[in-house]
């Protein structure tokens, strides 16, 4: 079989093939690791691989399956790794320069749980420095260009997890969102990208940047692997305190399960002003579509919707800022040369190690939590916060799923936002309030602009109910399959 | 301190507090721009939250924990193995001066 | 103007749990540098913390045997500074909603002789909560080592309040705080190893005013008279500087006990902003009555109240209960003694003059036996004062014997039988030596005869040496009776 036809598969094709010998592991990674080299000098995704390991992990599964000891429906399909989870004894960057010697001596849960379902571990992907962005511009690393149009970013912060599967260097991978980084990357790079509940996804071994928001989550050509991967990393973890004891649903056998007429709700406030008209028209192509099906579709209003974005800057900031303190050039992290006492070796490698926009917002969470702005920001954050979940809450009384572009424009030109904080921060809006209010999101890819750029449509499920989200996204998702629309680079 | 409205941020402070040395242009450029960040903080101060609790935790839970018993540590290995510096198997670091 | 002190104290245990606050790594002292740690204690990216039950339990334990409010509910939070010994430069802590409120400690101040029980009073404390230690550095001439065995190890804060007002009363405390921690198996304590530390606040103001003076914090206190002589010093410290004119400056000092002053501590000086915050990695703890009366159960009699008991049911000296009561273990043997033998008073006796002794002398190592290694067993102890007693071996000859039964762990009869010690009780022989002793010294006999009752220890004086202490004395004595009725 030709590269192309391997790499072109979806995981749930690739998996096929395997069962039915048509390809083997070591094929197929093969596959990718040249597509890797073809391309990605230009897409510029990964930030480090080993290629020799990657090989050897998919010999051994092919040895799994000649013994008859197959681990899974993953066994032997390569899944790369957004560089903020650990993996032991590969580095950890968190594409920042403070920690550019890590190797990190520990696996994530995720990882294990990947190892014993026999996925074959890829190699370590570009985001924004510390997930910190939503173009992967801020990179110490270069960026990542979008492989539908080298021009533009791929979004952020999860932008090599995105751009990966999308310039087929990969069938899946992880990425993390705290603010839309798993779905506006998704959706400006034209692939699946799901957000779970909060708490169904460990967090042990994902570098924190606000622990209250952050989940790890997948990323693919379609729903349907989404699913897979989704059901293979979920789970409660001892290790991690904020993980949820709840047993992980089937996902992949709920998409096979027809689906009863549901309503979905269009909140007002997200179909505003700063829509891009090619967004707005996909989006009422796709609204059609589950009308067509015999879905209702009703208006709802989430009125904190505006209030997201000031709550999510003070909360996120306040706990990177507490959680970034650890970069301080002492345990694992570089050392500035300049520094001669315990006092100035943290300010100066700080200083040099961290980026810029990773300097503000721990300088920016510093203060929201210093002596005498705590009630004034923080904590009346986090009480805003129970409104917004509130807001949630009652619109969920009335409708089964919320249904929202995932980004009000496509993908934007390198350096076009990002000199300009507020414009970045408002490209989130239509993603963050959903991570405060801890609920399960995901993009789906619904159509180009004329210009060839993808464009993604958000659902938004209520706690729990990923199983219920990925069936509605998948009775579009099966009948458009646009993530399966590869970029011709 | 709290009226927070009209006083700027003090980025000399709150950069000490956070242990980020910056140059002097990164100084100019972050005051302006954490000013414009922080206008945006103002919004909160109109929100009525009385009586309503902060969320502390996305899901309410208590008592999540462990019995006592004692697992594998790392090896000393790989305890010091990514220290910039180390010596005796301990981390090295600038001298600290206490008095 | 005449001065008075106020002293706060804040007291940090460690609590003896087989795993870490936040982590199940193993806890322990001397063990080889960074052999104690996980991604959670070096605060690797991705770390995550788990609470560790058993030490919520030593803290609820700890709040019961301290009068404690124990709440109902408590969190954790972040305390924010950046300091080599922090792997996150966090520490995990309770602000707002500690374990326990409140609380006391039953101090005793000394008395006006080593036998004179001295004044007791309470004193209140503030709080207690938990939280996880530091790392440990050393210093050298160009730079510090950092060892991370001890970061993460659970830590029990306990606060007083300022109602201390003496260097005495803060010794006291602490030796108070210890014994009952101790008793209660919470903690060894021992200073040394850094299980037990205080930190002091010291501060003056004009006898008979109310406000606080401004308070100086005094750091490297390492054992429990250093704290006292710390106090001392910044208490003459302050009032001279009031004298002289000087304003107290409200700062950390460092207390140098060679040099035996204080000295304010650079590193401290920056008032900390630590930006307290809910930690968003742990959820809070709830404790129903349920669990609390559980652990009521295991709460033991304090020192001071099982030392009021020995001495008003069991009618014992002070000076022996002050010398039994700090020490649990010595009070289990001994009461174990006297369950054998219905005698308090000898058993005290004994364990106290005797058995203390012994353990005392007996290493090699020249360090003392504990008391649960003793060779010379409750039993064999209990055995010895009934043989005496009994009239089967005489109180010199129990006195003499036994070191050797300490050292070999023998019963006493067994040695007895040994030696051939048994005080002999064969009628006619103490008969006719009797005899003999009377025949040797008719004036005492005249004298005992002429109604002097003490001359007769002069003729069982002559009986014990003829028989070298082995007489039964009960028997030597009413046979001497006899024949000097005669």
């Amino acid at each position: 079989m030709s590269n192309t036809s391997i790499i072109e598969k979806t995981a749930v094709e690739l998996s096929k093939s395997l069962i039915s010998k048509e390809l083997s592991a070591t094929e197929i990674a093969q596959a990718y690791l040249d597509q890797i080299d073809r391309v990605d000098h230009q897409v510029h995704a990964f930030l480090h691989r080993d290629d020799e390991d990657f090989i050897s992990q998919a010999k051994a599964s092919d040895a799994r399956r000649a013994e008859g000891k197959t681990l899974g429906p993953l066994d032997g399909i390569p899944v790369g790794i957004k560089d903020v989870i650990s993996v032991k004894g590969q580095p950890l960057t968190a594409a920042s320069k403070i920690l550019k010697d890590y190797i990190s001596p520990y696996d994530a849960t995720v990882i294990t749980k990947l190892k014993e379902a026999g996925a074959v571990i890829g190699g370590r992907l570009n985001l924004d420095e510390f997930a910190m962005g939503s173009s992967t511009e801020n990179s110490a690393y270069g960026p990542t260009r979008n492989p539908w149009d080298f021009d533009r970013v791929p979004g952020g912060s999860s932008g090599g997890s995105s751009a990966a599967v999308a310039a087929r260097e990969a069938p899946l991978t992880l990425g993390s969102d705290t603010g839309g980084s798993i779905r506006q990357p998704a959706s400006l790079c034209g692939v699946v990208g799901v957000k779970p509940t909060y708490g169904m996804v460990s967090r042990y071994g994902l570098a924190a940047f606000a622990s209250s928001l952050d989940q790890i989550g997948p990323l693919s050509q379609t729903v349907e692997d989404a699913a897979l991967l989704l059901e293979i990393i979920s789970g409660h973890d001892p290790l991690d305190s904020t993980s949820y004891p709840i047993k992980v649903p089937n996902y992949t056998s709920a998409l096979e399960t027809s689906l009863e007429p549901c309503t979905l709700g269009l909140p007002k406030e997200f179909f505003g002003d700063g829509m891009d008209d090619e967004v707005r028209k996909a989006i009422e192509q796709t609204i059609e579509f589950y009308k067509g099906l015999g879905h209702k579709i009703v208006e709802v209003s989430l009125p904190t919707t505006d209030l997201a974005v000031p709550v999510y800057y003070v909360i996120a900031t306040a706990e990177a800022s507490s959680n970034l303190a650890r970069y301080d050039g002492i345990r694992y992290t570089s050392r500035s040369a300049a520094s001669t006492n315990a006092i100035d070796v943290y300010a100066k490698s700080r200083g040099e190690g961290f980026g810029e926009e990773v300097k503000r917002r721990c300088i920016l969470g510093t203060y929201g939590l210093s002596s005498g702005y705590y009630d004034a920001y923080y904590l009346k954050a986090q009480k805003t916060r129970t409104l917004i979940r509130e807001d949630f809450s009652r619109v969920f009384k009335k409708v089964d799923v919320i249904l929202t572009p995932t980004s009000p424009t496509p993908a934007f030109k390198f350096g076009e936002k990002s000199n300009d904080p507020i414009s970045m921060y408002l490209s989130d809006i239509y993603n963050i309030s959903t991570n405060l209010a801890g609920l399960p999101a995901l993009s789906v890819p619904c159509g180009f602009t004329k210009g060839g750029l993808p464009i993604g449509m958000q659902l938004i499920g209520q706690a729990f109910e990923e199983s219920s989200l990925l069936s509605i996204a998948h009775a579009y998702d099966r009948e458009h399959r646009y993530g399966c629309k590869a970029p011709s680079i | 301190m709290s009226d927070s409205e009209s006083t700027p941020m003090d980025i000399d402070y709150a950069s000490n507090l956070a242990r980020i040395e910056l140059t002097e242009q990164e100084r100019e450029k972050f005051q302006d721009q954490l000013g414009d960040v922080l206008k945006y903080f103002e919004k909160l101060k109109d929100v009525d939250v009385e009586g309503v609790e902060p969320t502390a935790h996305a899901f309410s839970r208590f008592n999540v924990w462990d019995q006592d018993v004692a697992k594998e540590p790392f090896s000393v290995n790989q305890s010091t193995q990514n220290a910039p510096q180390s010596r005796n198997d301990q981390i090295v670091v600038p001298k600290v001066l206490e008095d | 103007m005449k001065f008075e002190a106020v002293i706060g104290l804040e007291v940090h245990v460690q609590l003896d749990t087989n795993s870490k606050m936040f982590t199940r790594v193993p806890c322990g002292f001397g063990h080889p540098p960074n052999s104690l740690t996980d991604a959670v204690i070096l605060g690797l990216p991705g770390a995550l913390p788990v609470m560790n039950r058993e030490a919520i339990e030593k803290s609820i334990k700890v709040g019961l045997l301290l009068d404690c409010k124990i709440a109902s509910t408590c969190k954790w939070d972040r305390k924010n500074y950046f300091y080599p010994d922090m792997p996150k430069n966090y520490q995990i802590t309770q602000f707002d909603q500690p374990i326990c409120e409140g609380g006391e400690v039953e101090i005793e101040l000394p008395g006006d002789s080593p036998a004179v029980m001295g004044k007791h009073r309470m004193v209140k404390l503030t709080r207690i909560h938990l939280e996880e230690d530091v790392g440990k550095l050393t210093h050298f001439e160009n730079d510090s080592l950092v060892d991370y065995n001890r970061a993460g190890s659970p830590l029990l804060e306990i606060v007083s309040e300022p109602d201390l007002y003496s260097p005495e009363e803060a010794f006291s405390f602490l030796t108070s705080l210890r014994n009952s921690l101790i008793y209660a198996g919470i903690s060894s304590c021992d200073m040394e190893k850094g299980q037990l530390r205080c930190d002091a606040n010291v501060s003056i103001r004009p006898v008979g005013t109310e406000t606080l003076g401004t308070k100086v914090e005094l750091k490297n206190l390492n054992t429990i008279s250093g704290v006292k002589n710390g106090v001392e010093y910044e208490i003459k410290r302050q009032i001279k500087a009031i004298e002289e004119k000087e304003e107290i400056v409200q700062e950390t000092r460092r207390w140098n006990p060679d040099q035996r002053y204080t000295i304010p501590m650079r590193s401290k000086e920056m008032a900390h902003d630590y930006r307290y915050f809910p930690e968003p990695d742990l959820m809070p703890v709830k404790i129903d009555q349920e669990w609390i009366d559980q652990i009521a159960k295991e709460i033991p009699e304090k020192p001071f109240e099982k030392q009021r008991r020995y001495m008003e049911e069991m009618n014992l000296p002070y000076s022996i209960t002050s010398a039994l009561c700090p020490d649990f273990q010595l009070c289990q043997y001994f009461e174990q003694v006297t369950a054998l033998t219905q005698d308090p008073r000898k058993a005290g006796n004994w364990v106290v003059n005797d058995l203390l002794r012994e353990l005392s002398h007996s290493n090699e190592e020249s360090t003392p036996t504990p008391i649960e290694d003793s060779p010379l067993t409750p039993e064999h102890l209990a055995a010895l004062i009934q043989l005496i007693e009994k009239g089967t071996v005489s109180n010199n000859v129990a006195k003499e014997l036994f070191p050797e039964m300490f050292s070999s762990g023998k019963s006493a009869l067994e040695l007895v039988k040994e030696k051939g010690l048994e005080a002999q009780s064969d009628q006619g022989e103490i008969e006719s030596i009797c005899a003999q002793a009377i025949e040797s010294d008719p004036d005492a006999a005249q004298k005992f005869k002429g109604g002097k009752e003490g001359a007769i220890n002069a003729l069982k004086g002559f009986v014990m040496k003829a028989t070298r202490g082995q007489a039964n004395p009960q028997v030597v004595d009413e046979t001497l009776r006899q024949l000097l009725a005669q």
